[in-house]
């Protein structure tokens, strides 16, 4: 009984991650500039990863494999908000950097019409 | 179960990876790549656990470790054009020479 809870856990965190990590990825293809592209891609990682990886621990048990998936899950929690930090910057940083096809709200100035 | 999750994170790769070949600037390509890494680390996590041996997370773990410092080396090489010289370095590098 307690394995069959177990297992139906682990299933539900798993499908979870993988939703989330595929409204991410279609984020990730679909939306029209660099900068709305970052943000799918570097906030689902972390929720994503995050479920699919509780999902692995709790099919693990406690044992020393729940102990290396908890140094994956730290690992990419620090890194994948670095990396897209580092990109951010690196685009803007750039003289022929990327447009911002949005503009931001709250100014004077009238918004293009977008068209990707 | 393991199965069907490897299957879908295999979609996402696929997907991360059709933003990396349309990517317009390189910047969108770094981060298709940065994202299909940290897919891969998942799909390896997932796919030890299909085949019974967990002994794969430690080469999951090394892969999440390279994934992030080749992103940050190739921002940087993109940024320089160099790999050995900081910012604020008199180094100029030889093509650019007057």
């Amino acid at each position: 009984m307690s394995e069959l809870l177990i297992s139906a856990c682990s299933g539900l965190l798993l499908a979870g991650g993988i939703v989330i990590m595929l409204i991410g990825s279609l984020g990730l293809l679909r939306m029209p500039d660099f900068y709305t592209r970052l943000h799918p891609a570097g906030m689902t990682d972390t929720l994503g990863a995050g479920l699919v990886l509780l999902g692995l621990m709790l099919q693990a048990g406690p044992t020393l494999v729940t102990v290396k998936l908890l140094l994956i899950l730290l690992l990419l929690w620090f890194t994948s908000p670095v990396a897209s930090h580092a990109l951010a910057r690196a685009a803007l940083a750039d003289p022929e950097n990327p447009k911002p096809l949005l503009q931001p709200d709250l100014t004077d100035k009238e918004t293009p019409p977008s068209s990707s | 179960m393991f199965a069907a999750a490897t299957l879908g994170i295999m979609v996402c790769m696929g997907l991360a990876l059709g933003r990396a070949l349309l990517g317009p600037t390189v910047y969108d390509r770094i981060l298709a790549v940065n994202s299909f890494g940290a897919k891969t680390v998942l799909m390896i996590a997932v796919m030890g656990f299909l085949s019974g041996r967990p002994d794969f997370l430690d080469i999951a773990l090394i892969y999440a470790l390279i994934n992030f410092i080749s992103t940050i080396a190739v921002l940087k090489f993109i940024r320089y054009g160099d790999m050995g010289w900081p910012r604020g370095s008199d180094h100029i590098p030889p093509e650019r020479r007057q």
